[in-house]
């Protein structure tokens, strides 16, 4: 994990690569998080990965959440890694939700990571964040005809019928 | 429904042909006989000899090691395009976690990955230790190590046991298992359960070894090295199994790396990373263990990858049981572990604190953590938010089988049939893991 110096000093090096790329940085309990523009989460990855003092290239992992309440509702995290420092950052990019209730968009990562092709449909999947320019953007666990995006924070727990033959005529849409 | 059911799949196949069209067996991977661009439909007499075959391999297939369907597309006996359909065993555990206090969320996330619950378990809780800012004892750090290792010899076995099935080595599966027992034996022994053992704790574990159990575990670690011979023998030098497993689904590190494929998959091609190694943790910088690595990448590397980490497994054990520091093995933080059952009887102040931790359980400060570890399969991280309450707001679990998967294609492309269920049980895919 870079420190908070080194952290302060990512965040400068990028500011200055990605004309306002970092909106903000967090360091806590050793996590360094640098919170990007998503307009420009692409640039900042590929500056992050294809940086020579940089090299952050390995994806981790990709992860979506909800922070309901919060104003930028939605976060888009990516766990950054440095095989050779063994250095970790954490990478969020957080999304409004749109006025027009559509889907919160933001710009795919598989050109840089191909391994967040899975991940991405997932939080796509679980959250009805949509991924701009991934290959092939459908829902990974839930059945495809479902409805609605089942971890966002408002999406009630449960009650959920079980699809059965005897049921599958009264699930929405199961004729598509 | 058979009408329904048939229409979605004429959908998707035509959907699959188009997609093969495009793009011919992308990446790497080997260039096997039916590599090359398959739409010789166009001319004439040949379309009916390269007419493809799109079948559904599972979801209910014993090679499938669980509920995975494979959309394949086959010229023949070479496969051409292999798609992964998950989601068949989701059960939604990441949601249900958002409704438990933390410490019942821990037998919630042992169940994901149901072979390596006591990596899945560990993992949430050092993301709750990370919040929290919670110490664990040196002795829980060395118990949790012990486990962890049996967990993963446990985990092995039943992969190797499963995957000479699928090869068609039957005894070797009733010899795995038969080791396999052993290790539950054990499990239940120091935790009452034998799989699924909410054994580890935030700030610890559950309990501490009962006596007699570390010459018990001791007595197996021998035994174990002595049967992973045996089974070496067995499968080694077997004519079927090498010519089945050798130069089979061989995909670049550079690959795998960008694929975020890790474990014993990545390590088959040579690539000595592992977190154990790398980024210690819970004491593992405190036993000297090597890490196997592969040359070629194959599935018979693969093989010997899991095979020989089976006997430094043992190894560690055996340092962790002999060097056992005295002390707690679970933090004695009170407003975060259980007090001591005797303390009940004669402490109010013990009592409100269990009274406190059993109804509501131990409020998190707000904050995100993610905590990686080596599981059996790769990486295996928990990505965890607080919100200050007594139930965390997110848990997200990073689970390899589920990013591995995205290799498979890439093995399987260009190669025949019988080598998918090669590379399928060299994956060792858990679809508890990759569901969720």
């Amino acid at each position: 994990m870079p420190d908070a110096t080194g952290l302060e000093l990512i965040a400068h090096d990028l500011r200055e690569q990605v004309l306002g790329a970092v909106t903000d940085t967090q360091h806590h309990r050793g996590i360094a998080t640098l919170i990007v523009d998503p307009e420009r989460i692409l640039e900042a990855l590929a500056w992050l990965r294809d940086t020579p003092n940089q090299a952050y290239s390995f994806l981790a992992s990709l992860h979506g959440n909800d922070y309901l309440p919060a104003a930028p509702r939605f976060g888009v995290h990516y766990e950054l890694l440095n095989m050779d420092r063994v250095e970790r950052l954490h990478v969020k990019a957080l999304l409004d939700e749109p006025a027009d209730g559509g889907l919160p968009e933001l710009d795919s990562c598989v050109e840089l990571f191909p391994t967040a092709s899975f991940q991405e449909r997932e939080t796509y999947d679980m959250f009805g964040i949509r991924f701009r320019g991934h290959p092939d953007l459908r829902r990974i666990l839930m059945p495809e005809e479902y409805e609605g995006w089942p971890q966002r924070r408002d999406f009630p727990m449960g009650g959920e019928p079980v699809l059965f033959t005897h049921n599958e005529t009264q699930t929405p849409r199961w004729y598509e | 429904m058979s009408e329904v059911r048939a229409e979605v799949r004429d959908e998707s196949v035509r959907e699959l042909a188009a997609g093969v069209t495009v793009e011919p067996a992308g990446g790497a991977g080997k260039a096997g006989e039916g590599g090359g661009t398959p739409h010789g439909a166009a001319n004439g007499a040949a379309a009916v000899e390269e007419e493809l075959l799109t079948i559904n391999f599972g979801p209910h297939h014993p090679a499938t090691h669980g509920v995975l369907r494979l959309l394949v597309t086959l010229r023949g006996e070479v496969v051409l395009e292999a798609h992964p359909y998950i989601g068949y065993v989701h059960t939604g555990i990441e949601k249900s976690c958002e409704d438990k206090s933390y410490w019942k969320v821990i037998p919630l996330v042992e169940r994901m990955d149901y072979l390596a619950y006591y990596f899945n378990a560990m993992t949430f809780c050092m993301a709750v230790e990370r919040l929290l800012d919670e110490e664990v004892p040196p002795r829980a750090q060395y118990l949790r190590v012990i486990h962890c290792e049996l967990n993963r010899i446990h985990s092995h076995l039943v992969w190797l046991g499963t995957s000479a099935l699928d090869l068609g080595a039957i005894s070797i599966f009733w010899y795995c298992f038969r080791e396999r027992d052993k290790i539950l034996d054990l499990f239940e022994s120091s935790s009452g359960q034998r799989m699924h053992t909410r054994y580890v704790q935030v700030g610890g574990v559950a309990e501490d070894i009962p006596a007699g159990w570390a010459d018990k575990a001791l007595a197996f670690t021998y035994d174990m090295e002595e049967r992973v011979g045996q089974y070496e023998a067995i499968l080694d030098r077997n004519e079927i199994f090498l010519q089945r497993t050798r130069d089979v689904g061989i995909v670049s590190e550079e690959r795998l790396l960008g694929l975020g494929v890790t474990g014993p998959l990545l390590r088959a091609t040579g690539n000595p990373w592992d977190l154990r190694k790398a980024d210690p943790y819970s004491s593992y910088d405190h036993f000297d263990f090597r890490i196997p690595v592969g040359t070629v990448g194959d599935c018979y590397d693969r093989y010997r990858v899991r095979v020989a980490e089976i006997r430094e497994s043992c190894s560690i054990v055996r340092q962790a049981i002999e060097g056992l520091p005295e002390g707690p093995y679970i933090t004695t933080n009170r407003k975060v572990a259980l007090p001591p059952r005797h303390e009940l009887a004669t402490s109010m102040e013990a009592l409100i604190h269990h009274f406190k931790l059993v109804t509501e359980g131990f409020r998190v400060p707000p904050g995100e953590a993610y905590a990686p570890i080596e599981g059996p399969r790769g990486e295996l991280g928990c990505f965890v938010v607080a919100d200050g309450s007594a139930k965390p707001s997110r848990v997200h679990m990073r689970d390899p089988s589920f990013v591995n998967l995205q290799a498979l294609r890439e093995m399987v492309v260009g190669g025949y049939v019988a080598d998918m269920i090669t590379n399928l049980a060299m994956l060792d895919p858990i679809l508890g893991g990759i569901d969720r």
